[in-house]
């Protein structure tokens, strides 16, 4: 069996979904969905012990293999890691989101369609061996994602966030994708491992640099670095549920994971690690300080995830550094990186689902309306109260380890003595000490603010009490894993850390135990980590007690400097500009379009006809030019003048007969009799046709055209005049194959019995064009029938009238 | 003869062109009318004028016209008939209904349906 299909199976699961939904009404549609991520999470946690090993599995299935694009799903410990986060947080926010959404009132068919698309596009991106099927489902995750943060469409909120969600993460995609080309046109392949086996050939090419600049902006966009963050608080307006499973445990850390993947290929380069770590460490301090500013619950939370997105991202790129150093000081970050992002997922994770319950159950997320509700909501309290100190980086819980590792990590850049780190260095600590005084903060902000202080009961919308016990499950298992997280980081270490690292820095080790660093929450008093831990929790408690008193700061930022006002800026300038040009070349007349047209083929035929030297006029083969053939070609050019010049319907009328006869005459001339019959007969049809019709049309009216129009006019019908006589006489004189005509005379007695020529070829050889030429009158002459009897109503609906 | 006959066709065309870019509706029509006419001249000029007898199997004669342009616009004449009865048709219900023959003032967009 090739696992590789198991990355389509929740795509497979949704195509029955709506189905069920609409039939199966007595059950919540998400008990059905709940199966597929379960299922898929048991599976996959059977490749545990492999990958422990430092061992892999590769499944494969070729797409279109004349240009190497095939799905692969490959299992290491980096991409097994990402896989039981997906299933598994997967599974329990579809469990939590059974009590989240009323079966009665929301259209859960879309939702869980979404949802398992998205699942199967989560799972592509990363076990995608292939940076081409990587990049398909890349952009299939910000399709979902646009899906599900536009599922209550009704709401300009929700569809606001999701265009710009969009805009923004798509737009970094299709230069990821341009980084990727780039990579496999240096490498001469799209399969990642052989790019990272291939590496020497190819890393000294200067698009090298662009290729990884390209990638980061994949990567940066997606998981929301500064400065395109902008997207992610935005997102908020979709449904709890999906904030916590794609906007924070997952979809956003696709980043992260690209990051972590390419790092074998990029860390050599300097470009590389600056910005990883420096603009990691930037939106690091950037989120945390403005996290506080929110009033939004989710906002906060954002905000939180945008911030320990870049501390993430910061460690992935002091993690390239260990590349460039024997010194195993370097290696801890990669380390600190991968188990910071299990804790994220976790603690996260349930502080999301308190968010949502919070707002479930009092009907508002407004922190300035909320306290004091630990008295009504105990369970949830305890969950949030867990989950906000693993988030502030506390003992005994998962993210003060993490933490710890962090700072150890920042501290030792200043030990790194290339690309100016021994200079710059410095700024790494301090950064990253000041936000986590800040990350304190907002952690306290949010669960303290919520639970504590002043009951304000009367002015919520809803009169609050605990969650329902469903609806609490998937958060208490969150927070339980929280706190198992402080007393089992080995065990933790082992089986999904340490091959997750080794899969990010293949040439540095051979092994994962290798990889792996003894996590303990003590390491005595000289460990620095440790008395900057207490200092953050000095200066964030004196900070978060005195919040009213500067939380006025952020008051200052002008509104028209923020990157939102830039963003809405960008998005009505181009949409104005787009509007304009359009409408300048696009003005509503037909006659504008069609001057394009002509324009365009008279020129491209003119040009190409020369600049190919395709023109030629043989003379030699031309036929002798009879009397009767000159006066007839006069005829014709007289009476086409008179249908230009003449000044009344009827006199036009019979200069164009005029020239059909003289047409029906040249078919006599050059030996066409069937042709020359059919002009006649069809020419009289339509000189009456002409007649009867023109009677209910207007006289010949000039409708005041000026001068210049005219000009124009006659150029390009000059134009196109001169392109046909052009192509005429080439085509006659090029003949650079035999025509099938002479088949035609050699078989026509034999193959289909006939004497005349053109004849049989209308009904024989060519049988269907006639029966589709009869097909084209008879549509003809139904839309005749019905422009000259149906009558449109006002309203739209056909209504006959005599 | 060729090119005699291409330069016909040429005129057939300008003039053709020339008259479908007018304001007028009823030019438009005539104008298609003359591009069919010219349409068929072309196709005849392309594939040779030469021919010394009909495309008709008789006992001793051996070189006939090219029988195929000429297959090729027995089919365009009927076809261009259809489309010269719809366009008239159009235009009348177009003239009906908005009481003017004036490209011009037929101009729509988005904006209005």
């Amino acid at each position: 069996m090739e696992f590789v299909w198991f990355i389509f199976l929740p795509a497979l699961a949704a195509l029955f979904i709506p189905t069920l939904f609409r039939r199966v009404t007595g059950i919540h549609t998400g008990w059905f969905v709940l199966i597929v991520p379960v299922v898929l999470f048991v599976y996959y946690s059977t490749y545990l012990p492999l990958t422990a090993s430092g061992d892999h599995a590769v499944s494969s299935f070729d797409w279109i293999p004349s240009l190497g694009i095939s799905f692969v799903s490959y299992l290491d410990g980096l991409s097994l890691l990402f896989t039981l986060l997906i299933t598994g947080i997967g599974a329990l926010v579809v469990l939590y989101s059974i009590f989240y959404l009323d079966r009665h009132k929301e259209k859960l068919g879309n939702f869980y369609v979404y949802l398992l698309l998205f699942m199967t596009a989560m799972l592509g991106v990363v076990q995608s061996d292939n940076v081409i099927s990587l990049y398909l489902f890349w952009e299939l995750t910000s399709i979902s994602s646009f899906l599900l943060i536009g599922y209550w469409y009704t709401r300009d909120g929700s569809r606001f966030g999701a265009l710009k969600s969009m805009m923004i993460t798509v737009g970094g995609g299709l230069m990821m994708l341009g980084g990727f080309v780039i990579l496999g046109i240096l490498g001469d392949t799209y399969s990642i491992r052989e790019l990272i086996s291939g590496l020497s050939d190819y890393s000294g090419d200067p698009l090298f640099t662009l290729a990884a600049v390209l990638l980061l902006f994949g990567a940066f966009t997606k998981s929301a670095q500064f400065p395109f963050y902008i997207w992610l608080p935005d997102a908020m307006e979709a449904p709890t549920p999906v904030s916590a499973y794609l906007h924070s445990a997952t979809m956003v850390k696709a980043g992260l994971y690209l990051v972590a993947r390419f790092t074998p290929i990029f860390a050599e380069s300097s470009v590389w690690i600056w910005l990883v770590s420096g603009i990691g460490l930037l939106t690091l301090m950037w989120g945390s300080f403005f996290a506080v500013k929110q009033t939004d619950l989710k906002g906060i939370l954002a905000f939180s995830t945008v911030s320990q997105l870049g501390l993430i991202m910061s460690l992935l790129g002091a993690g390239a550094i260990a590349y460039h150093s024997d010194d195993t000081l370097f290696r801890l970050a990669m380390f600190a990186a991968i188990f910071h992002l299990v804790n994220h997922a976790v603690f996260k994770g349930s502080l999301f689902m308190i968010a949502g319950i919070v707002d479930h159950e009092t009907g508002t997320r407004d922190i300035r309306k909320l306290g004091g509700l630990m008295s009504v909501m105990p369970i949830s309290f305890t969950v949030a109260f867990i989950g906000g100190l693993s988030m502030a980086g506390i003992p005994p819980f998962g993210g003060f380890l993490s933490k710890e590792l962090f700072l150890d990590s920042m501290v030792a850049l200043k030990q790194f003595e290339l690309f100016n780190f021994d200079t710059w260095g410095i700024l790494f600590p301090v950064i990253a000490w000041i936000a986590s005084v800040f990350t304190f903060v907002y952690s306290f902000y949010f669960v303290f603010k919520t639970f504590t202080g002043e009951k304000k009961f009367d002015k919520l919308p809803l009169k609050p009490h605990e969650a329902p016990i469903g609806m609490l499950i998937s958060p208490i298992i969150l927070a339980i894993s929280v706190i198992a997280l402080f007393f089992i980081p080995n065990i933790v270490g082992k089986w999904l850390v340490a091959p997750a690292v080794m899969a990010a820095q293949p040439q540095l080790y051979s092994l994962p135990s290798e990889a792996a660093v003894h996590v303990q929450a003590w390491h005595g008093f000289e460990y620095i980590p440790m008395w900057l831990t207490v200092g953050v929790i000095a200066i964030g408690a004196l900070l978060f007690t005195s919040i009213k008193k500067w939380q006025p700061v952020y008051g200052m930022q002008p509104e028209k400097l923020s990157l939102n006002a830039l963003y809405d800026g960008v998005m009505t300038l181009s949409e104005k500009g787009m509007n304009k040009l359009s409408r300048f070349y696009m003005n509503g007349l037909i006659r504008t379009y069609l001057l394009y047209m002509f324009a365009f083929f008279s020129i491209m035929t003119i040009v190409v006809l020369f600049a190919k030297g395709a023109f030629k006029l043989d003379m030699s083969s031309l036929s002798p030019i009879t009397l009767f053939a000159v006066m007839n070609a006069i005829v014709a050019i007289l009476g086409t003048g008179m249908v230009i010049m003449s000044k009344n319907r009827i006199s036009a009328i019979i200069a164009l007969g005029a020239v059909g006869y003289s047409v029906a005459l040249f078919f006599v001339l050059f030996k066409a009799p069937d042709l020359a019959l059919t002009q006649l007969v069809i020419e009289t049809i339509s000189v009456a046709l002409f007649l009867l019709a023109f009677r209910h049309l207007p006289a010949l009216k000039t409708h005041g055209e000026t001068k210049q129009n005219k000009l124009v006019n006659e150029i390009i019908a000059i134009g196109v005049g001169l392109s046909v006589t052009l192509v005429a006489l080439s085509a006659h004189s090029n003949k650079l194959v035999a025509s099938i005509s002479q088949y035609y005379k050699d078989t026509v007695y034999t193959e289909a019995g006939g004497g005349n020529i053109v004849n049989v070829i209308l009904v024989d050889y060519r049988g269907f064009d006639t029966l589709f030429e009869i097909a084209v009158l008879s549509i003809a002459g139904i839309a005749v029938l019905g422009m000259i009897k149906l009558r449109l109503s006002r309203k739209g609906s056909d209504d006959e009238k005599e | 003869m060729e090119l005699l006959m291409a330069i016909v066709a040429g005129i057939l065309f300008t003039a053709a062109i020339y008259l479908i870019l007018s304001r007028s509706l009823i030019k438009v029509i005539l104008g298609t009318g003359l591009l069919s006419h010219g349409a068929h001249l072309f196709i005849l000029t392309m594939g040779g004028l030469g021919g010394s007898a009909p495309p008709v199997l008789l006992d001793g004669v051996t070189e006939y016209a090219d029988p195929l342009p000429q297959a090729l616009i027995l089919t365009a004449i009927v076809i261009s008939f259809g489309v010269t009865a719809f366009i008239l048709v159009l235009a009348y219900r177009t003239y009906a209904v908005h009481k003017t023959d004036d490209l011009n003032s037929m101009k729509g967009n988005d904006e209005h349906d």
